[in-house]
């Protein structure tokens, strides 16, 4: 067991070192070279993302190496010490998950290659060992679903009982998006005492699980006036289930949700989505801008939200035909 | 009158000491838990010419586990383990939805027939590399399906380009959401398999091959038993229900997303199968205790969102409740609460003589 165990440490270390020794160096010509860890190409959402970096560095004349860690952080981490040996000018990186970060970006810390954040945040008590993050706001997010359903209280209440019965489709229980869209929409939706939230599961962020949940809660309550889903997967598992029971998505039950994919938008400008408040993945141009900023010294702000908006059907329509994700 | 008492408890005790009678038991308990909750949760009503309801629901989203835990209690009985059928149920989701989608007619039925055909031939393949490794070269067959586990999701991630690939076939999308007689098409599927199933192991000496290799391989192939074969049989089909439960979890949405599709879903099988009374240890096996264990699971994934469980609770609950399921099932647990339950009366008895 002992031997098995020796034999196992040697090997990972000499893969490390293998995969450590691996780039070369990046030649000093001014131009920047950024290096980026990629989570993965786990959705849309994110080969979107992808693309985007990719594009825009290539518009801005940034040399960008990028690495796909496939859902793993010690993937991410290998990636980024391989960054550092190459002596990138900086290194951006979208967090596979919040904590264990503090000793790799020590290392980039002391080789003074700053670090960016995209998309996700990491926890750390010491916000030195990143420049800034750039983002959604979730909360933000929620607000806007919130915000509409608010100033459409009236049209919401389809059975017109005097009272807006919202069930809501959360995301994977604990992820950040799961929680601040959830947290945004409950503190809009305060402001109107005629619209509840009467059933709030999970729906895990896919379609299977968002049409699971559905069936669920049509049959234990037959007043539902509005779907609140965390993301455009769980809203279109919502529309069969509800199509399943006889009624009309977009007109008997009202639905909401956030991302603005490609399936989504489709449904939205065909009538079956009401609103979606877009989380975009396309933060390639503000990525680009900020490296220029940050290597030739300049202040960034800590914290940079990603530009996003909100559709309405009509304004899906319009938006539908250039929507690549 | 005593004598009446005396026969309806034998009969209590003999209904008790059945096999399938606690986890029945916990089946009914969460029924009633879901009826107090909903008290319409039994009704079944008519919805455009088909049967509409949560207990409808419940038995067409169990179908996709009824149909692996099928194919994995074979694979137990051989004193074996599939971990790879979730993977195996992504890449048959996959390779459908990818060539449906790149077909020129995709919407054509024929279509969807070529897809589903495609998608179980790969299966098949899958399954014969499983019952390679385990049966040609002895690779223990919890290591040797954890390969496929986790290179099968970046197969299917390499088949999608890791987008959700979103079909318009309704031929298709009937395998999940179709009825036939007014019943669920994936319900049907999997009440069909399972059917087939106990008829091909009961009436034909399958059966007892299965459970002779799984108690012991040695002395069963030094009987002329060829468990080879029969172990690379259990494999293949096992990978075919995983895959027809992929095409029915893809249909029910008319996408694949190959993260998602079917995930940690070798557990929900491995856990019906046991709940079922079908030991991990091999040998004796009952398909009928895993449709019982995969239609416990699929009320209890009901139960949750309808009684309202809090989010950040549903796998405690879940876990509670199969705790509870396996001990009523444990003799030794039995045992004890039993000799507790008597010893009770007995003092009682003592105190007053």
């Amino acid at each position: 067991m002992k031997k098995t165990l020796i034999a196992l440490c040697t090997l990972a270390v000499g893969g490390m070192s293998l995969s450590a020794c691996g780039g070369s160096e990046a030649a000093d010509d001014g131009s920047i070279t950024m290096g980026f860890a990629q989570v993965g190409a786990e959705s849309g959402w994110r080969t979107a993302n992808t693309t985007s970096i990719q594009d825009s560095a290539e518009e801005a004349g940034i040399d960008l190496k990028f690495s796909d860690a496939q859902q793993k952080q010690e993937n991410q981490i290998k990636s980024i010490r391989s960054y550092i040996q190459q002596k990138v000018d900086v290194i951006a990186f979208s967090p596979v998950v919040e904590t264990g970060w503090d000793a790799v970006l020590q290392e980039a810390k002391r080789a003074k290659i700053p670090v960016v954040l995209t998309d996700r945040a990491v926890d750390t008590e010491d916000t030195s060992l990143y420049v800034t993050f750039i983002g959604s706001d979730f909360v933000e997010e929620g607000e806007k679903a919130g915000q509409w359903l608010v100033d459409n209280a009236d049209a919401s209440d389809v059975d017109k009982d005097g009272a807006v019965n919202v069930v809501e489709l959360q995301g994977t229980t604990g992820s950040a998006p799961a929680i601040d869209r959830k947290k945004g929409f409950e503190d809009k939706i305060a402001a109107d005492s005629t619209i509840k939230i009467t059933e709030s599961q999970t729906g895990d962020f896919t379609r299977d699980g968002g049409k699971q949940v559905m069936e669920a809660f049509l049959q234990s309550n037959p007043k539902i006036d509005v779907v609140y889903a965390h993301n455009d997967d769980m809203g279109l598992g919502a529309i069969e289930a509800i199509k399943a029971a006889g009624k009309k998505p977009g007109t008997d039950i009202k639905i909401i949700t956030v991302d603005a994919v490609k399936d989504g938008m489709t449904a939205l400008a065909a009538g079956e989505i009401n609103f979606i408040v877009e989380c975009s993945p396309l933060l390639g141009p503000q990525l680009m801008d900020v490296a220029e900023k940050v290597v030739a010294g300049e202040e960034v702000p800590d914290r940079i939200v990603t530009e996003e908006t909100t559709f309405t059907p009509e304004q899906a329509a319009e938006a539908l035909p250039d929507r690549k994700y | 009158m005593p004598e009446t008492v005396g026969t309806v408890k034998a009969l209590g005790a003999r209904a008790m000491a059945h096999r399938l009678f606690w986890p029945l038991a916990a089946l009914g308990a969460l029924l009633v838990v879901n009826l107090i909750a909903t008290p319409t949760f039994f009704n079944v009503r008519i919805q455009d010419g088909h049967l509409f309801g949560s207990l409808v629901d419940i038995v067409r989203n169990g179908a996709p586990v009824l149909l692996v835990a099928i194919g994995m209690t074979l694979v137990i009985a051989t004193r074996g383990i599939d971990l790879s059928v979730g993977a195996v149920a992504a890449i048959a989701g996959a390779v459908a939805c990818v060539y449906i989608v790149k077909s020129p007619v995709d919407g054509a039925a024929g279509t969807a027939v070529v897809a589903i055909t495609m998608a179980l031939a790969v299966c098949v393949a899958l399954g014969l590399w499983n019952g390679f490794l385990v049966a040609v070269v002895g690779i223990q067959p919890i290591i040797a399906t954890l390969v496929l586990m986790v290179a099968g999701r970046g197969i299917a991630m390499l088949v999608t380009g890791g987008q959700i690939t979103t079909v318009n076939n309704d031929a298709f999308a009937a395998l999940a959401s179709g009825h036939l007689l007014t019943l669920p098409v994936a319900a049907l599927i999997a009440l069909g398999v399972f059917t087939a199933t106990q008829i091909v192991v009961r009436r034909t000496a399958l059966g007892l091959l299965i459970e002779s290799v799984g108690i012991n391989p040695e002395a069963s192939r030094l009987a002329g038993v060829r468990s080879r074969t029969i172990i690379w049989t259990v494999y293949v089909f096992a990978a075919l229900c995983a895959g027809t439960a992929g095409l029915i979890i893809a249909a029910n949405t008319h996408s694949v997303n190959a993260n998602s599709l079917g995930l940690w879903i070798e557990l929900d099988a491995i856990l019906a199968v046991v709940i079922g009374g079908t030991s991990l240890a091999g040998g004796r096996f009952s398909l009928t205790g895993t449709l019982v264990g995969a239609l416990l699971i699929a009320t209890l994934t009901r139960t949750i969102p309808n009684i309202g469980i809090p989010a950040e609770a549903n796998y405690l609950f879940k876990a509670l409740v199969v705790v509870v399921v396996c001990l009523l099932q444990s003799p030794k647990a039995r045992a004890v609460l039993q000799r507790r339950g008597d010893r009770t009366p007995t003092s009682r008895e003592e105190a007053v003589a």
